[in-house]
């Protein structure tokens, strides 16, 4: 999977930019994603928390970074490992 | 990552926001989006291998800069402030380009290079008219996004190339999507050729804060622009607060009371002036900003506490720190070396390292990193005990003499301590006797009598050690900078030789 690869949700209406990435399986709503999926399934109910629009997320071990271009109903992981929010180090506006 | 997607995702979440206010004309994110997929159909049947921007800052700029992303051709905003023969030599190296702006100069200077032109509004216009085609792939974003030519005052400009996953680290890692409130606006007055002036484009829309241009910098339309923009934000270059406050002072009137946060850069502030700023401006939030074209803007920052605290210390080490340009982001990793290369400890002078993913050190003939990705910046400085950064010139302005390496910078802070000098720079001046030697180049204050050459002399030699005692001493009416404030040292030696 190469960085700047967009992938969608079967699941929901997410959209990700795949910002690092590694091996696995990356999936939203418990299903993979794919550049061609289609969105018009739904999350399975354990992968339902959703996904905001900007943010980053990222795997334990920050192999996987991925972009929410898209929001939706799905959440996302990584070979059936939930991702987690990559925290943001908010800078006072310098430009 | 491609870069237009930062553009794509403000627009996506709030089509109908205001991004961009220029000559009294409002776009919206959506209208800007739009323009830049209209402008990256130009610029792919044009067959340009670059996008130049020869123009003061408009909304073409930020289309240009998104459209050429999205076609995967670089962006190449140009100094139109260059004399006819660089600026020819500069359109000579980018041909076939697509030239949006001034198309009658380029034309003049470039004929027969299979150039595109387009002056502004024209550009502009094709832009919004062309066919919009969805299910052409936009570039992934592996490329070059922008290329700067450097101002070259020592040899010919270097073309200076950013990577999208240069620019993408430093917006992502810097800046929260959307995070902007309604009411939030930023002034920008920097030209579009500079990295500042990219930067607070790509950092503004990614956040969703209302960008106001001041296409031309006059301290009047400052003033006026904040008034009636409301402006929260703004970053100037040092010699432009300076000039604000000056019109402040002989009474030029504005309601700046919106003005929460001023980021200033590119350039040496001296002291008085950021003290006269924190005085003037009590509310607002002051943040020093460091950082070069080749590292995507921003590497380091002293932010507003600081600013405040050091204004209102009577601790000499705490009140310094005014003049340190701060500590570096989380992302970059910093060193100071050595001319061998051994990294030094706090306290001591030597050449800036630069490592993170935003920085690319790379030019379009050379990258300049060295193998474990460190970039030589050629700025010298030193660290403090508590990791402040305190610039000391470019490492090629240190001053040999009989061996010993003299920075700039500490004769010159000392003197600007004296009341009767305005103005100083110390310079390099060839010497028999110690091969280099130092000289400087002083304005007098207005008011003030001639200070004695002995009389400088003598504080040098108090204060600082017999080495740096100048060996000739200029004055001189003004010094020379360029249009951003840099000081032009090469003219200050040759003064010397005259």
């Amino acid at each position: 999977m190469k960085p700047g690869t967009r992938l969608k949700s079967a699941a929901c209406s997410t959209e990700v930019v795949v910002i690092k990435a590694a091996g696995g399986v990356i999936e939203c709503g418990g299903v993979p994603m794919a550049e061609d999926a289609s969105g018009d399934g739904s999350p399975d109910a354990a992968f339902a928390g959703g996904s905001v629009m900007g943010k980053r997320y990222v795997d334990a071990d920050a192999t996987v970074e991925l972009l929410c271009v898209k929001p939706g109903a799905g959440s996302l992981s990584l070979d059936g490992v939930a991702l987690v929010l990559k925290e943001a180090k908010p800078l006072p506006a310098s430009d | 990552m491609n870069i237009a997607l930062l553009l794509e995702m403000a627009a996506q979440a709030d089509p109908d926001r205001v991004a961009l206010v220029c000559d009294g004309k409002r776009w919206s994110y959506g209208e800007l989006d739009h323009a830049a997929r209209g402008a990256c159909e130009l610029i792919r049947s044009s067959g340009a291998q670059h996008v130049a921007l020869l123009d003061e800052s408009s909304e073409a700029a930020v289309i240009a800069l998104f459209g050429a992303a999205r076609a995967g051709v670089p962006y190449c905003p140009l100094n139109y402030r260059l004399a006819d023969a660089d600026l020819a030599g500069l359109l000579a190296r980018i041909a076939p380009a697509m030239i949006i702006g001034d198309v009658e100069r380029a034309g003049r200077l470039c004929a027969d290079a299979g150039d595109t032109f387009y002056p502004r509004s024209q550009f502009t216009l094709a832009a919004l008219e062309a066919k919009m085609r969805d299910d052409v792939e936009y570039d992934a974003g592996e490329g070059v996004a922008i290329q700067l030519f450097t101002s070259g005052t020592t040899a010919a400009p270097k073309a200076a190339i950013l990577r999208h996953s240069n620019l993408i680290s430093y917006i992502l890692g810097t800046v929260e999507f959307a995070s902007a409130a309604q009411a939030d606006a930023a002034l920008v007055s920097v030209p579009p050729y500079h990295i500042a002036g990219i930067a607070a484009l790509a950092s503004s829309i990614y956040a969703q804060r209302r960008i106001v241009l001041l296409p031309s910098f006059a301290p009047e339309d400052w003033l006026k622009l904040v008034e009636a923009e409301k402006v929260t934000n703004s970053f100037v270059v040092p010699t432009m607060l300076g000039r604000i406050i000056h019109a402040m002072d002989k009474g030029v009137k504005a309601d700046i009371s919106s003005l929460r946060a001023i980021a200033y850069g590119g350039g040496k502030m001296p002291l008085e002036l950021i003290h006269r700023a924190l005085d003037l401006f009590p509310e607002a939030d002051f943040t020093n900003a460091y950082g070069l074209t080749e590292t995507s803007s921003t590497v380091a920052l002293l932010g507003p506490e600081e600013h405040r605290r050091a204004h209102a210390s009577d601790d000499p080490v705490e009140r310094a720190r005014l003049a340190s340009v701060g500590k570096p982001l989380p992302t970059i990793e910093l060193e100071i070396r050595d001319e061998d290369g051994n990294v030094l400890p706090p306290g001591e002078a030597g050449e800036i390292y630069l490592r993170g993913d935003q920085v690319s050190g790379e030019y379009r003939e050379k990258s300049a990193l060295d193998a474990d990705g460190w970039f030589p910046t050629r700025d010298a400085g030193y660290l403090d005990e508590q990791g402040y950064l305190f610039l000391a010139g470019r490492a090629d302005d240190v001053i040999v003499r009989g061996g010993e390496n003299i920075s700039p910078g500490e004769i010159e802070d000392l003197l600007l301590t004296h009341p009767a000098i305005a103005d100083v720079a110390a310079v390099a001046v060839p010497s028999v006797e110690w091969g280099e030697a130092v000289g400087i180049a002083v304005v007098v204050r207005g008011g003030f009598d001639r200070p004695e050459p002995d009389e400088l002399k003598a504080m040098i030699r108090q204060r600082l050690r017999s080495s740096r005692v100048p060996e000739c001493v200029h004055f001189a009416a003004t010094l020379p900078y360029n249009e951003m404030g840099k000081l032009l040292r090469r003219e200050v030696k040759a003064m010397f030789l005259k």
